[in-house]
């Protein structure tokens, strides 16, 4: 189970609002290569996930990335909060006002919502560990597009530094898992009815 | 103490017993701050829990990754919540 630690995982607060950033930082709440479809897709594969090694390290990153959730979101909410509609208006996020007004909502930055469809579950260690190095990669690669279009906000980059490498970090670590599950497949002379048999009952 | 008897189960019992007693709790004093009646039980609540917690990660390794242990196997080899019991 969860329970919530009231702090952030790295501290935020930015002095200036700036909504023309929320517009695209958003997509890190609830985009294709979001924190919110990290950590519901690493919550859900741990289930299917035959040793030990693997079941940790997708249960604790996922939970880290719940954390990193609450990040975006502050980052979010402080970028837009105090702003008015005329100036959420000239930031372009007229359409999002409309829907959302000053909540933060999970949608990618073109405006879609989020959908179980940015993620898989596939049941299979190999293919759910691969999509999870490919998932690392992608939202590194979505922080540092972040990074290049908020130059002019040093606070921001500061934060978004700090998420970027913690998908470094989570590409390692999955990087290990797979390892383990590739080298324990190697292994000779297994009649594999049952993979949670061959992994963990020694 | 009373849960010096306990098994491995039994005392896991307790603290879900207790977390959840703490949590329902918190929820009515999120609405009503200035109960202390309520507060004087969510305390109390919390003290036990805490007796029940450490007891239980002194026997069975930590409940979570802010636990100090002497192996790390116990997080990861241990059995985990969703997996079938006596796994």
């Amino acid at each position: 189970m969860w329970t919530y630690d009231k702090h952030l995982q790295y501290p935020i607060n930015l002095k200036h609002r700036d909504p023309h950033l929320a517009k695209i930082i958003i997509s890190q709440y609830g985009g294709p290569d979001g924190e919110l479809g990290a950590s519901l897709r690493y919550l859900s594969q741990k289930f299917g996930m035959p040793d030990k090694k693997s079941k940790a390290v997708l249960n604790d990153i996922g939970t880290e990335e719940l954390a990193h959730l609450e990040m975006v979101g502050t980052i979010i909410h402080q970028l837009t909060d105090g702003a008015t509609p005329k100036e959420l208006d000239a930031a372009g996020l007229a359409d999002y006002y409309t829907d959302h007004g000053w909540g933060v909502y999970p949608q990618s930055a073109a405006g879609n919502p989020w959908t179980a469809a940015y993620i898989a579950v596939k049941g299979d260690p190999v293919a759910d560990l691969t999509e999870d190095l490919a998932a690392e990669q992608k939202a590194r690669a979505t922080y540092e597009k972040l990074i290049d279009l908020c130059q002019d906000n040093k606070e921001v980059v500061d934060v978004l530094k700090y998420l970027r490498q913690r998908e470094i970090v989570h590409f390692q670590r999955f990087g290990e898992a797979l390892n383990g599950v590739e080298e324990k497949l190697a292994q000779k002379k297994f009649y594999m009815n049952n993979m949670n048999q061959l992994f963990d009952n020694k | 103490m009373e849960y010096e008897n306990l098994n491995k189960t039994e005392l896991m019992k307790k603290i879900m017993d207790y977390k959840f007693a703490v949590n329902d709790m918190a929820l009515f004093l999120d609405t009503h701050p200035c109960d202390a009646k309520a507060l004087k039980l969510h305390n109390e609540y919390v003290e036990k829990l805490e007796e029940y917690k450490i007891q239980y990660k002194k026997q069975y390794g930590p409940l979570t990754i802010y636990d100090d242990t002497e192996n790390w196997s116990k997080w990861v080899y241990s059995s985990w919540p969703w997996e079938r019991s006596g796994k």
